[in-house]
């Protein structure tokens, strides 16, 4: 008996809970409004499928609980229930899923003026690289990194010289511009993760991934790394500044270019050996 | 089953008498130590996974502290935590709930079950047990390895894995790991097929597939299931082996290691994720599927009515077995892999929701109109039912490409796991092990202490984990061992936290009262008698209990009807057991 009112008490605290706690997503801002929306859309259709399977539950467990000289009814299956339920069942999986795919077309498909923004990872730190004037990331390889090419940007490419580098600093993107985050990792997995932007990938060494979004407020925002990379993972922290297009400019002008960076004077202060052998792909 | 021996099953030929002989004991060592009788396989594999699983709890403790209170156990390092981490991950996955349910409650149960003598290959069972004794010895080898054991998490993914920032990635731990890993699936292989050979081979006469009890068809199919996922597991940690210890680049690309070049070149990270994945979806529904069969029993025997809807409870086994191999890359939403995958793996997940869910309407439909007994086994099966329902449907969630999105590597993800694979077949357990314990020690366990085990278990998990949902909601990334100063994070979800703590160790302390009660009942327990639960199956109508060598007597029952002949309207009692010749059954299914 105790046990049809625990789950009754179970539903009405779960739904309770989900109601009045505090707990819920950082406001968002990014332009995936849509996958919040697709989110609060499902804990609704699941919400009521649990609520109305464990009062069910409740329910057979007060009414039929062993009495004195009862009976259980003999009834092996019902066809026409068991295929009723599942069509019921096959509609609202259907519900749920078709925006899903929908939503998630949209995030796969980035937008033809998307500007690329490059993230590098490495064990436990962020840099970043802009494609600089021409629009354009110039390549990359891991065989090239050097103590004075910490991202292994390839000095042959034409594309690379007016690349803008922010070697472990903050990264500032301006407001209400798509932006393409290229992402590259030089040693293991990691993750850029940014919770108000919704959106987030892996980044694998020995490949380009990528998601895209566009910054619907300004403000400065927590990059964490949310792929296990070892024992400093969880101070892997880096941060993102979404800024008026004005102040955006004015933090650009202040970067220095992978040209400038690579200037005669600095280059074979600290080539490490192995690395100067490395040839370029 | 069709009998092609023309002198019955009893009949050994001459040449093969003294072979025979070797299976039975003639020792106390070959009795209770290098035994090659089923029962006592199952309980040596129980006894050894719920030893490790003891290890697994306390690690679960530590790693709850340092989330509540990291100043206070500042001694918990993150290498330790990361430690601790993997090894409760892989310890209760693999060495725990596979090995329980199928090592133990498959041994114990199938030859009982089908009606059969033991296993069909008995030595091959006996060596299973003591490779799968070598695997856990090697894995706890590695807690006293220098280094310690690996703190790669329990996916292992490499580069990391094999690397030196993370812990025991250039130590002994990684390599002690996967050598343990390897020696399980071999053990593990030699059991599956004695239990997939047994179920099709060693029926008793009668006893039609479609007369299976339900926990037979959920241990089949998942045997079936690890025969064809565990070598996928098997070559990613041979090959990942090669990687650490002879340098080749299977998973290894070019990497840069904190300044400096490795000699690897070409390999995929991504490659072994899908070689994982291919073998980690399936588990978990290698551990979900006897659950399902055995909560199907437990439920339809307490409720003493049939199981609603057997053959479509079959063919749900049989249909989420099949679908559980193409949805793999769900675990893989944002690993880097082509986004059109997303549509796909998307799409046989939601799918595969179907047949679950049907899973469910017909254990809740066993309730409606039943004769609900609420013994302590069937309590825990009404609570799987909750935690199952509650974990599958965040399941939804997480399955459905674009939510996974800002859910992936979140607490989300670690309760909605816990929830489905953790709790729910670990009540599943319980609960099993509270309705069979009578059949092998031939006492009751202990009403009280079982009782108070259960709500504190059940209440207490369902408070640790619905919660824990909504801390990833907010964005907290799972294995993380301290969040420190986190804008986003607000201080009550360390309050959460903290109360989240609390509520694992008391359910952790009720975890003890039920290991003392399966101590304390063997000698103080009520006796059971031969069938204390009036139950149908095959395993209530041995000569003895406990069943002994050779389970049945001088003859092997004869199979007359299914498993779930509960309540038959004319019946003088309220079951018929499946070995009662009697005229009487209605509209049984075929």
């Amino acid at each position: 008996m105790a046990i049809a009112l625990v789950l009754v008490l179970i539903v009405v605290g779960s739904v309770l809970f989900h109601v009045l706690s505090p707990w819920w997503w950082t406001p968002i801002a990014s332009n995936w409004g849509y996958i919040d929306s697709t989110l609060v859309m499902t804990f609704w259709i699941t919400g009521a499928v649990f609520s109305a399977v464990v009062l069910f539950m409740a329910y057979c467990i007060f009414r039929f609980r062993h009495k004195e000289g009862q009976k259980a009814a003999y009834e092996p299956e019902s066809r026409k229930l068991e295929s009723w339920l599942t069509v019921v069942t096959a509609v609202g999986v259907a519900a749920m899923l078709a925006p899903g795919l929908f939503v998630w077309s949209q995030f796969i498909t980035v937008p033809k003026d998307a500007t690329e923004v490059e993230v590098v990872a490495q064990q436990w730190q962020w840099s970043f690289r802009l494609p600089g004037a021409d629009g354009k990331l110039g390549t990359s390889n891991a065989r090239l990194i050097t103590a004075d090419n910490p991202l292994g940007i390839n000095p042959d490419d034409p594309n690379s010289k007016d690349d803008v580098v922010v070697q472990a600093a903050d990264l500032h993107l301006p407001i209400d511009k798509p932006v393409k985050m290229v992402l590259r990792s030089i040693d293991v997995l990691h993750d850029f993760y940014v919770p108000e932007f919704r959106a987030k990938m892996d980044m694998v060494p020995g490949m380009i991934t990528y998601f895209w979004f566009t910054p619907t407020r300004t403000g400065t925002f927590e990059v964490l790394c949310a792929e296990l990379c070892g024992v400093g993972h969880a101070f892997m922290r880096g941060t993102v500044l979404v800024d008026s297009e004005q102040d955006y400019q004015t933090w650009l002008q202040q970067q220095a270019t992978f040209a400038q960076l690579s200037q005669p004077s600095k280059v074979g202060a600290l080539v490490a050996p192995s690395a100067s052998k490395a040839k370029v792909q | 089953m069709v009998d092609v021996t023309p002198h019955g099953a009893d009949f050994i030929p001459p040449a093969e008498v003294a072979e025979a002989e070797l299976y039975h004991p003639h020792s106390w060592w070959t009795r209770y130590v290098f035994s090659q009788d089923a029962k006592v396989i199952a309980i040596q594999y129980a006894g050894t996974a719920l030893g490790i699983g003891l290890v697994a709890l306390v690690l679960s403790w530590l790693m709850r502290l340092k989330l509540a209170f990291p100043d206070t156990f500042s001694f918990i390092t993150p290498d330790a935590y990361y430690q601790f981490m993997t090894m409760h991950g892989m310890i209760m996955v693999i060495y725990l709930l596979t090995a329980l349910f199928l090592g133990g409650f498959g041994n114990y149960l199938i030859p009982l079950m089908v009606g059969a003598r033991d296993m069909v290959f008995p030595y091959v069972n006996m060596l299973s047990y003591w490779i799968y004794l070598l695997a856990v010895l090697v894995l706890v080898g590695s807690f006293f390895a220098p280094g310690g054991p690996t703190g790669a998490g329990w996916t292992l993914y490499p580069p990391q894995a094999i690397l030196s920032g993370t812990p025991g990635g250039q130590d002994w731990g990684i390599i002690l790991m996967l050598v343990s890993l390897i020696l399980f699936i071999i053990g593990f292989t030699m059991g599956g097929l004695n239990y997939v050979v047994t179920v099709l081979q060693g029926r008793t006469r009668g006893m039609t597939l479609m007369r299976l009890p339900l926990t037979v068809w959920g241990i089949f199919t998942a045997t079936v299931m690890a025969l064809l996922a565990f070598p996928a597991l098997f070559v990613a940690c041979v090959m990942m082996l090669f990687d650490r210890i002879i340098g080749s680049s299977f998973f290894m690309p070019a990497i840069v290691e904190m300044g400096e070049q490795l000699p690897h070149n070409g390999g995929s990270p991504i490659m072994f994720q899908h070689l994982f994945w291919f073998f980690g979806h399936p588990e978990v529904y290698i551990v979900a599927l006897p659950a399902f069969g055995i909560v199907s029993d437990l439920i339809s025997t307490h409720a003493r009515k049939n199981i609603f809807g057997y053959r479509m409870m079959v063919w749900a086994i049989i249909g989420i077995g099949a679908l559980s191999f193409v949805v793999w890359a769900h675990h893989m939403y944002v690993s880097g892999m082509h986004p059109y995958f997303g549509f796909f793996f998307a799409t046989t997940t939601l799918i595969i929701a179907v047949p679950t869910a049907i899973k469910v309407y017909n254990w809740v439909l066993t309730l409606w109109r039943g004769d609900i007994h609420l013994t302590i086994p069937m309590l825990f099966a009404l609570a799987f039912i909750v935690t199952f329902v509650n974990g599958g449907l965040t399941g939804l969630f997480l399955g459905n490409v674009v939510v996974d999105v800002p859910l992936s590597d979140t607490m989300f993800v670690v309760a909605h796991f816990h929830m489905v694979m953790g709790v729910a077949p670990i009540l599943v357990i319980f609960g099993a092990i509270y309705h069979w314990y009578p059949k092998i020690t031939g006492r009751m366990l202990n009403e009280w202490m079982g009782r108070f085990h259960f709500w504190v278990t059940f209440v207490g998990a369902y408070l640790i984990f619905f919660p824990m949902h909504y801390v990833g909601l907010v964005g907290v990334p799972r294995r993380y061992p301290e969040l420190g100063d986190t804008a986003f994070i607000p201080p009550s979800v360390h309050t959460l936290n903290e109360f989240i703590t609390v509520a694992a160790l008391t359910v952790g302390f009720a975890q003890m009262v039920f290991l003392f009660n399966l101590i304390w009942s063997i000698r103080h327990g009520r006796h059971a008698g031969d069938n204390p639960w009036g139950a149908a199956t095959l395993e209530w109508q041995t000569a003895g209990t406990p069943p002994p060598h050779g389970n049945f007597g001088k003859e092997l029952p004869v199979v007359y009807r299914w498993a779930y002949d509960y309540s038959v309207p004319g019946a003088p009692e309220d079951f018929i057991p499946q070995n009662d010749p009697g005229p009487l059954t209605q509209g049984r299914p075929a």
